[in-house]
């Protein structure tokens, strides 16, 4: 066991499939020599050298699809897309090339592409470098989606998604760089698809991705002193998604609450919901809950930030709101 | 004197035949479009036949080509069976992309041609992508993108050639000038005369000539190709060529004026460059036609007796492991 951080667990997974494996390599801004923006590629360019370890220029278009290009041709390139807002600039590519060439060449190509990006607000950068874009994917047919919360997911599911023959939009929180946690020495894959609880509980489900399974993790411990027992369930893996894991929890507790920091409209959130109420209705005994950002751009000033997007305080209300429903 | 990529007659002769093969594939295209049997959208290019086999006749093993959404020549110059491409026009499961791409998503993976792009330019980046592959690997093959004077507007063209000259990929970029973006004419969306000096940004090679000349084509293709295959890096070729239909199979064509398309086939046809070169008679011009007629109907009853893809095989390719 070795203590690695969130940043680490990254740089852990891209290093050992390159050094096993000479069909991976990394490119993207910024990445070589300074190691990219969240210093997560920091060091592999002195491993790696330039030709696995490439900065490109500022132009995502081409970066996405120099990634395609080279995915279809039997490599298994990881791109860096800086920030995830800068995934706008490489939409077409994304959505109608990445996602589309397996399908439109009726099974002939596989596009085996990592696109590796981060945002999450927190730090103030404004309403250009720090929203959430993920459910955007989730809605592209040929995308796989992945959003990992901990050092130990974040390491086994990029290993997956670089090992994995389809486009995988792979979104790291900013914020989570910094956490760690003791992980093993063998880096065990995590299959794509399948959720992880985080705590059993009895009473409420709370779906969380992201910094929010950490905030629904806080939320959870405080309502355990008011004595509701919170069962999370981080689906980690957005598409395909874990319904089993997700209907499953609900039917046991009968309450759901679903939390993100992207905005609650038309969310990822919305989606659960759906599931949720199509799949496990006769369980329910209170409507599904939903926590996410205010329906604004990020704002700059810290104290607008602060209160756009949601904390534990808020998944802790959305608990209270479900058993408070039945007179619990 | 000596032409510019002047071929033996029988390397001629062949050009020919896949020019003349493409020239009746586009007419029998329209016309089954017209009796109502195509769905979708098609772009026929006739008048752009010689760019297509000139380029095609260039390629080694395992180069690999993207092509545009007026895709049918270059497939079938690059050797993609015409029964195959009639049968994705029916949306049938023997056609080239199994019924799930149509005519601007053609493809035909095993020999080389990695997909029409229907979207202007989306498919240049992946292009970059799979010179770099081979640079990687040192491997001597080369990628080579089509596209016309209006992807040269749009923003992959600038990245991907940016980003192919400052890495040295072996990768050639084939502009198709046919002075249209679809009804739109050169002089409305390009503020230069010479498309040659977008190269001029990147310092990247460029070579023109004419595209109505499929010898000229051929062995300026040969001397592209050949640049970057020894790793001198990439190179954008520019051919002046004419559409003589409209943008689509169906276009009234308001835009331009209506002797031009006529004006054109009587001057700058590529057919008959090469059938003068070639020195054919009537006879022998008639005999060949008619084997190529046969082949174009041949591949429409092939596709017409085709299978028809079961609604539900909708679902599947959606994912590699699906």
């Amino acid at each position: 066991m070795a203590e690695l951080s969130y940043r680490e667990a990254v740089r852990d997974a891209l290093s050992r499939a390159m050094r096993e494996d000479d069909r991976v390599f990394v490119m993207g801004e910024d990445i070589a020599e300074m190691g990219g923006s969240m210093g997560v590629t920091q060091g592999m360019l002195a491993e790696f050298g330039p030709e696995r370890v490439r900065n490109t220029p500022i132009a995502e278009m081409a970066i996405v699809g120099t990634g395609i290009g080279a995915a279809m041709q039997g490599m298994r390139p990881v791109v860096e897309v800086m920030y995830e807002d800068f995934l706008t600039l490489a939409m077409e590519q994304i959505v109608n090339q990445a996602a589309k060439h397996r399908y439109m060449s009726g099974g002939q190509l596989t596009v085996p592409l990592t696109l590796r990006t981060q945002g999450g607000a927190g730090w103030s950068p404004g309403a250009q470098h720090a929203q959430q874009v993920e459910a955007w994917f989730v809605h592209v047919p040929g995308l796989k989606v992945v959003f990992a919360s901990t050092p130990t997911d974040v390491r086994g599911l990029l290993w997956s998604a670089i090992y994995d023959d389809n486009p995988v939009v792979f979104f790291e929180h900013r914020t989570l760089y910094g956490i760690k946690e003791d992980v093993p020495d063998e880096l065990e894959p995590i299959p794509i698809g399948r959720a992880r609880v985080h705590r059993r509980g009895e009473d409420v489900t709370v779906v969380a991705t992201g910094r929010l399974v950490h905030e629904a993790l806080t939320a959870a411990e405080q309502a355990e002193q008011e004595g509701v027992s919170v069962e999370v369930v981080d689906p980690r893996t957005l598409q395909p998604l874990d319904e089993e894991a997700i209907v499953d929890s609900v039917k046991k507790t009968n309450r759901c609450v679903v939390a993100h920091e992207a905005v609650t409209r038309m969310g990822f959130g919305a989606e659960v919901a759906a599931l949720v109420q199509h799949q496990a209705f006769d369980w329910l005994d209170a409507p599904i809950e939903r926590v996410g950002s205010k329906f604004a751009p990020l704002p700059f000033a810290p104290i607008m930030e602060e209160w756009v997007v949601p904390h534990a305080d808020d998944v802790l209300a959305a608990i209270r709101r479900t058993v408070q429903r039945d007179g619990n | 004197m000596e032409r510019r990529g002047e071929v033996s007659r029988e390397r001629l002769l062949e050009f020919f035949r896949d020019m003349l093969l493409i020239r009746r594939f586009e007419e029998k295209v329209e016309e089954r479009f017209r009796a109502g049997e195509l769905p979708g959208f098609l772009h026929v290019a006739l008048g752009q036949e010689a760019t297509a086999v000139g380029v095609c006749q260039a390629l080694e093993d395992g180069d690999v080509i993207a092509s545009t959404h007026r895709a049918h020549g270059h497939a079938l110059a690059n050797g993609t069976p015409p029964n195959e491409v009639m049968a994705e026009l029916y949306g049938k499961v023997e056609g080239c992309s199994h019924g799930y791409g149509g005519s601007m998503h053609l493809y035909d993976v095993e020999r080389g041609l990695l997909g029409a792009n229907a979207v202007i330019g989306g498919g240049l980046p992946a292009i970059v992508g799979a010179a770099l592959a081979f640079q990687m690997r040192r491997e001597p093959h080369v990628a080579l993108a089509f596209f016309g004077d209006g992807a040269t507007n749009i923003g992959t063209f600038h990245e991907s050639l940016n980003l192919a000259q400052l890495w040295r990929v072996p990768a050639v970029f084939v502009c198709e000038n046919n002075r249209w973006a679809e009804s739109t004419p050169a002089v409305q969306h390009m503020p230069i005369e010479d498309l040659s000096q977008r190269a001029v940004a990147w310092g990247m090679t460029s070579l023109s000539g004419d595209g109505q000349d499929v010898e000229e084509v051929h062995g300026l293709s040969l001397e592209a190709l050949e640049h970057a295959r020894s790793g001198r890096g990439p190179v954008f070729l520019l051919f002046e060529t004419c559409r003589f239909s409209g943008h689509y199979v169906g276009d009234p064509q308001v835009y331009r004026d209506k002797d031009e398309p006529r004006a054109l086939r009587d001057t700058r046809d590529p057919l008959d460059r090469a059938r003068e070169r070639l020195e054919l008679s009537d006879e022998e011009f008639d005999e060949h036609d008619r084997e190529v007629i046969e082949i174009v109907e041949a591949s429409v009853e092939f596709a017409k007796n085709g299978t028809d893809p079961a609604p539900e095989d909708a679902l599947k390719n959606v994912y590699a492991d699906g």
